[in-house]
């Protein structure tokens, strides 16, 4: 069994550490004894919808994120999104984020046309405004489980009525400091604004993604489990650092 | 009057604030006379007669203008200068109140000082400088900063507002650097690095590299030489645009591991051999600016070289601590490029070496820690024998290290500072030192418990 991965703009939106979301889904199929292959995908190299099954968009400043959004509609656009309707997992992390959505308009300069592969709209309320800065705990809508990382953003994003959101905010900003929702889902393709990066101290979250992006190809998978001993004193301490104490003993997902 | 009582009041607040313990006092003191005297500041440096040097960048600002404080010290100069690296207008302000009388007039002959590199434009409005060193832009802090692009444009902005006599010394190996060096119409003295030491042949960028992508037409730099982080040779293979020609540059670069470094300097004027003490390419980089920076103040090449062979490592950056007959190096690293300089550092001093790494996350260390996934902590999967974390980020710290593939049983977490540093001194042999690299605020707090055992002097004191 294999996963393969693709990385978009390795070197143009990689912001946050961004990839250690890489590294994270990597060393956690390969320790299940899965072979793992990363593509990158840089500014003009088109991708192929079949070639993998998880690709991921990590964070930039506006201008980086002014020379992903044309080319990541024009080359690589309708590649993601039949990818998507294939079952695909789509991450993307921060200006990634921002990106699949219909549009972001930044502090100034024209506004960035999105991929619309989620259902929503960002806007930054001019070079003015305070950004959303800190440690963030969230509660995955889905399951209740948390994610702990890190904000740091002056979009505000709003959802439409296709994109539910990934958590409700338990400390921190989230999507635009003020509806308590974070991130977006829809279908298999996720956004977020949780860097730190997201994937190292939430493995649950990590392998949930690799478990979706395995099913197009080798159906229902089970991931034997891991010693996640680092993983979870890591969550703990940045749980912490938020204000928000999580007790180890009692597992992360009941605070 | 009102400038002699505000001096007056910022020395006792000084005293007070050494007296409680409350740390060297380097900002407390121009706080309050900033507040009861504004701008006393271009009060003061106006009876300067040599004039103001300012020292601004993300990597290197505390040991490029001690350098420089070498070289004047080598000429015969006295320099006002904010030495413990309070780098915001009330930590230049309480260098000055610290050497001024009351009579307004500073004891010393030139103002020299380190800046934060968001605070240069307010202290360019405070002090008119003769010179301006800008050494590079990396990420850092983005949680206070946002984005190098930011600070770029302001840089601009800064030099449009310069005096017409001023001279920029600059960066010509740092893109970034170089752009905002290209906008200023006076005296510009630039400096680079000729070659670097060749790492396996390797003339590729690290995964921390910045400004890779040409500013005008957003194509990747072709790179004749990578010296550091995104720092090199660049040339844009559209446009053209590539590194101007520096004028003053370091040739012939040895490392010396944790010893220090031999280069050749090369001056408009002549070439001459220079050793120093600070270890690491990143110091050939801050010993070519400090270079230029006095050049610009009229020194002459012979004069350089005393100056820089002569500086000792600020504190906790390449500073050697004696713990109970062993040795521990600190290594100041606060960001991917410089974390990455320093590791490598580390790797060419030791074969096997034992390293503590203390991170911290509050405002002074930056808040957002996902940069530890940028910097290349892999290199240590195979060499390191022993690494102990500690800071308030330890937990995190061992989670990149389990992910960069160091073995779990290479890896001890100790937050409390003096534990981690005791379970790094017993890891060592014989004649082997401890490699101790923290983050800003770890390091101050590293230090500081040593101090209170006694092992070293208070840093405002160095």
């Amino acid at each position: 069994m294999d996963l393969r991965i693709c990385h978009l703009y390795p070197d143009l939106l990689n912001l946050y550490g961004d990839r250690g979301n890489v590294a994270t889904l990597v060393r956690r199929a390969q320790w299940r004894g899965l072979d793992v292959h990363v593509l990158e995908a840089r500014l003009g190299e088109a991708v192929d919808p079949g070639a993998a099954d998880l690709f991921f968009i990590g964070g930039g400043e506006d201008r980086q994120q002014r020379l992903a959004a044309p080319d990541l509609r024009a080359v690589k656009g309708s590649a993601l999104r039949e990818a998507a309707a294939d079952g695909a997992v789509v991450l993307a992390v921060c200006g990634g984020y921002q990106l699949l959505g219909h549009a972001y308009r930044p502090a100034d300069g024209p506004v960035l046309e999105g991929l619309g592969l989620l259902d929503l709209e960002t806007v930054h309320p001019g070079p003015g405004a305070r950004r959303l800065i800190g440690n963030i705990v969230v509660r995955d809508l889905a399951g209740g489980r948390l994610l702990v990382g890190f904000e740091n953003h002056g979009g505000r994003t709003r959802l439409g009525s296709a994109a539910a959101p990934l958590g409700t905010v338990v400390a921190g900003f989230g999507n635009n400091g003020e509806d308590r929702t974070e991130g977006a889902v829809a279908g298999t393709v996720y956004g977020t604004y949780l860097h730190g990066p997201l994937l190292p101290k939430n493995a649950w979250f990590a392998d949930q993604l690799i478990v979706l992006a395995l099913r197009r190809r080798w159906g229902d998978v089970t991931l034997a489990p891991l010693s996640d001993a680092e993983e979870d004193r890591a969550a703990v301490a940045a749980a912490a650092r938020a204000g928000v104490r999580v007790r180890l003993d009692l597992g992360l997902p009941d605070p | 009057m009102r400038d002699a009582a505000a001096i007056l009041a910022g020395r006792l607040a000084a005293r007070a604030s050494r007296a409680l313990g409350a740390g060297g006092g380097t900002t407390v003191p121009g706080r309050v006379a900033l507040a009861l005297a504004p701008g006393l500041i271009g009060r003061l440096v106006a009876r300067l007669p040599g004039g103001v040097v300012l020292v601004s960048g993300t990597n290197g600002k505390t040991t490029t203008a001690r350098l420089l404080d070498g070289v004047l010290a080598a000429a015969g100069r006295t320099a006002v200068h904010n030495r413990a690296g309070a780098n915001l207008l009330p930590g230049i302000a309480s260098a000055l109140v610290e050497r001024a009388g009351l009579d307004g007039r500073p004891r010393a002959e030139v103002g020299l000082f380190e800046v934060d590199e968001f605070a240069l434009p307010a202290a360019v409005e405070a002090t008119r400088p003769l010179v301006v060193v800008l050494l590079n832009l990396f990420r850092d802090q983005l949680d206070r900063y946002g984005e190098i692009d930011i600070i770029a444009e302001r840089w601009a902005r800064v030099l449009a507002a310069l005096p017409p006599g001023a001279t920029v010394v600059a960066n010509a190996d740092d893109p970034m650097v170089a752009d905002v060096a290209a906008t200023w119409a006076g005296r510009c003295l630039l400096f680079g690095l000729d070659d670097a030491p060749d790492r396996g042949g390797a003339r590729t960028l690290e995964h921390a590299a910045d400004a890779r992508y040409c500013y005008r037409c957003g194509v990747l730099y072709e790179y004749g030489l990578v010296a550091l982080g995104h720092m090199g040779h660049y040339r844009c293979p559209r446009c053209g645009r590539a590194r101007p020609a520096p004028a003053v540059r370091a040739r012939t670069v040895r490392l010396r591991g944790a010893d220090g470094a031999f280069f050749t300097l090369v001056l408009p004027d002549g070439e001459v051999a220079i050793s120093t003490a600070l270890p690491g390419l990143y110091n050939v980089y801050d010993a070519t600016a400090a270079a230029a920076g006095a050049l610009a103040l009229g020194a002459d090449v012979a004069t350089i070289a005393r100056g820089l062979a002569a500086t000792a490592p600020a504190f906790g950056r390449g500073e050697r601590v004696a713990l109970d007959g062993r040795e521990a190096l600190f290594l100041l690293a606060k960001n991917p490029a410089g974390f990455n300089a320093v590791l490598r550092t580390v790797l060419d001093a030791e074969a096997a070496p034992v390293v503590l790494i203390a991170i911290n996350d509050l405002a002074a260390d930056g808040r957002d820690i996902s940069w530890l996934w940028d910097v290349d902590f892999e290199v240590l999967r195979d060499r390191a024998r022993a690494v102990v974390v500690s800071g308030l980020r330890a937990e995190d710290m061992a989670l990149r290290l389990k992910y960069a593939g160091v073995p779990a049983s290479c890896v001890t977490v100790e937050r409390d500072p003096l534990r981690a540093l005791e379970a790094g001194r017993a890891r060592l042999g014989d004649g082997e030192r401890l490699y101790v690299l923290p983050t800003y605020t770890a390091m101050l707090d590293l230090r500081d418990r040593l101090a209170r055992q006694g092992y070293l002097r208070g840093f405002w004191k160095q």
